[in-house]
C-alpha cells in the first residue's frame, strides 16, 4: 500500500505525506512551496468544509425528523449526543447561556469527523488525487495547525467576551489587574494574566494538532517501513501481511485517541468559558 | 506548519457553523426531547390518576354491594316477619271463625232442643190432659187448668 507514488526517497514520501495542497492567494496558483499568510490550504479547507457540511446535514435532517413521539434511529442517536452535552455543561458551566451547549456540540462532533479522517488509509485518497493530477493531498484536517488554531482562536474570543459579559469590563479590568498577587503588583498579575490566557488556545490547538500529527505520521512511517522490505515477490507479500497487521494494530490503537482528543477538545472549551464566567475572586 | 489564510477561513466556517447548530439544527430537537418529557410525565400522571380512581370505584363499589347485603337480608327478614304475622292474623281469623260456627252450630243445637222439648212438653201436656180426660170421662177446660198444665209441662 506504500510508496504507490514512487518515490524512492524515503524524506521525500515522508515530506510529500505532510505537504498541503497550497493556493497561493497573491497569485492565485497552486505553489506547494508557497509561504507567507496569504495562503490557502486548499485540502483542509475543503475537507474541513466537507465534513462540516456533513455534520450540519445529519443535525438537521435529525432536527428535521424531531418529534415528541417515538424517537427514530437517527434522531435518537442525536438526542444522546444533545443530551450528553448539556448534561456535561450543566455540570461544568451551571450558568451558561444557550450558546455553550451549541458550541460544545460543534467542536465535538466536527472535529471528532476530521480525526476519523486519520483511519482512511494513507496512501488511498492521495493516490486518487495524485492520478487526477493533483500533486499534495492531506485530507486530515486536525492535522493542520490552521484548522486548530482557527478553532482555538474561536474560543479564545469567546472566553474574553465572556470574561467582559460576566463580569463586566470594569469588572474583568480589575480581576486582571488584581488577581492574584493584590493591586500593588499589577505589573506581575497583568503579566501572568496574559500567559495564562494565551496559554488557552495555545495549548487546545497544538494538543489537538500534535495527538493527530503523530498518528498521521505513524501511519506514514509504518507504510514507509513496509515499502522498503519490498525486495522481490516474498518481500512484497511479506510487506503486504504485515503492513496491513501493523496498520490495523495502529488504527486500534489510534481509534481510541480520536474521539478523546474530540471531547478534549469540547470539554475544555465549556471550563474555559465557565472559568471566564465565574470571577477568580469568588474561589479563593 | 505555517499560520496562513486558511485559519481565518476555518474561523469564518466554525462561527457559522455554531450559528447553524444553535439556531436551526439543535432547538427542534431539544423541543421535541422537552415535549416528550412532559408527555411521558402526563402519561404517568393519568395512569397514577387512573389506577387510583380504579381502586376508589373498586371500594365504591364494595361498599354498595355491602348495602344491598344489607337491605337484601332486611328485606328478607321483614318479607318473613310479615308473613309470620300475615300467618298469625290468619290463624285467630281461623280460629274465632271456628268459635262462632261452633258457638252458631251450639245455639242452633239448644235452639233446637229447645224447640223439640217444648214440642215434647206440649205433646206431653195435651197427651196428659187428654189421658186425664178419659179418665174423668169429661172435657177439662184447657183455660181453666191452663195454668196446671203450663206447670205439669215445666216439670217434665
Amino acid at each position: 500500500m506504500a510508496a504507490a507514488e514512487g518515490h524512492e526517497d524515503s524524506g521525500s514520501y515522508v515530506l510529500h505525506h505532510l505537504t498541503n495542497l497550497k493556493l497561493d492567494l497573491r497569485t492565485l496558483s497552486i505553489d506547494p512551496a508557497a509561504k507567507g499568510f496569504w495562503v490557502l490550504n486548499l485540502d483542509s479547507v475543503i475537507f474541513s468544509l466537507l465534513l462540516g457540511s456533513l455534520v450540519l446535514f445529519v443535525f438537521l435532517k435529525a432536527a428535521r425528523a424531531a418529534t415528541s413521539g417515538k424517537p427514530g434511529g437517527l434522531l435518537n442517536f442525536i438526542e444522546m449526543t444533545l443530551e450528553f452535552w448539556e448534561r456535561q455543561v450543566r455540570e461544568v458551566f451551571p450558568q451558561a447561556n444557550p450558546l455553550v451547549v451549541p458550541l460544545a456540540i460543534t467542536i465535538f462532533v466536527w472535529v471528532l469527523f476530521m480525526n476519523f479522517m486519520d483511519i482512511v488509509p494513507v496512501d488511498l485518497l492521495p493516490f486518487v488525487a495524485g492520478k487526477a493530477g493533483v500533486e499534495h493531498l492531506r485530507i486530515v484536517p486536525s492535522t493542520d495547525v490552521n484548522i486548530t488554531f482557527g478553532l482555538s482562536l474561536s474560543v479564545f474570543i469567546l472566553i474574553i467576551g465572556y470574561n467582559v459579559v460576566f463580569k463586566g469590563p470594569v469588572g474583568f479590568l480589575k480581576e486582571v489587574l488584581t488577581h492574584p498577587f493584590g493591586p500593588w503588583l499589577f505589573p506581575v498579575n497583568f503579566a501572568l494574566r496574559i500567559v495564562e490566557e494565551i496559554a488557552r488556545p495555545v495549548s487546545l490547538a497544538l494538543r489537538l494538532f500534535g495527538n493527530l500529527f503523530a498518528g498521521e505520521l505513524i501511519f506514514v512511517l509504518i507504510a514507509l517501513l513496509l515499502a522498503q522490505l519490498r525486495t522481490g515477490i516474498g518481500g512484497a507479500v511479506l510487506s503486504l501481511v504485515v503492513g496491513f497487521l501493523s496498520q490495523l494494530a495502529w488504527t486500534f490503537f489510534h481509534v481510541l485517541v480520536i474521539p478523546l482528543q474530540a471531547f478534549v477538545f469540547a470539554v475544555l472549551t465549556v471550563v474555559y468559558l465557565s472559568t471566564a464566567a465565574t470571577s477568580h475572586s469568588e474561589e479563593h | 506548519m505555517d499560520i496562513n489564510a486558511t485559519l481565518i477561513l476555518q474561523m469564518i466556517a466554525f462561527a457559522v457553523f455554531v450559528w447553524v447548530m444553535m439556531k436551526f439544527a439543535l432547538p427542534p430537537i431539544a423541543k421535541g426531547m422537552k415535549d416528550r418529557e412532559t408527555r411521558i410525565a402526563d402519561g404517568l400522571a393519568a395512569a397514577d390518576r387512573g389506577s387510583k380512581s380504579l381502586l376508589e370505584a373498586s371500594a365504591k363499589s364494595e361498599e354498595a354491594l355491602k348495602a344491598a347485603r344489607q337491605q337484601a337480608q332486611e328485606i328478607v327478614g321483614s318479607a318473613s316477619k310479615q308473613a309470620g304475622q300475615i300467618l298469625e292474623k290468619a290463624k285467630l281469623d281461623a280460629e274465632s271463625e271456628k268459635a262462632r260456627i261452633v258457638a252458631a252450630g251450639r245455639a242452633e243445637v239448644e235452639r233446637e232442643l229447645a224447640q223439640a222439648r217444648d214440642t215434647l212438653r206440649k205433646q206431653v201436656g195435651e197427651l196428659a190432659v187428654a189421658g186425664a180426660g178419659r179418665i174423668l170421662k169429661r172435657e177439662i177446660d184447657a183455660k181453666a187448668h191452663a195454668e196446671l198444665l203450663a206447670d205439669l209441662a215445666a216439670q217434665v
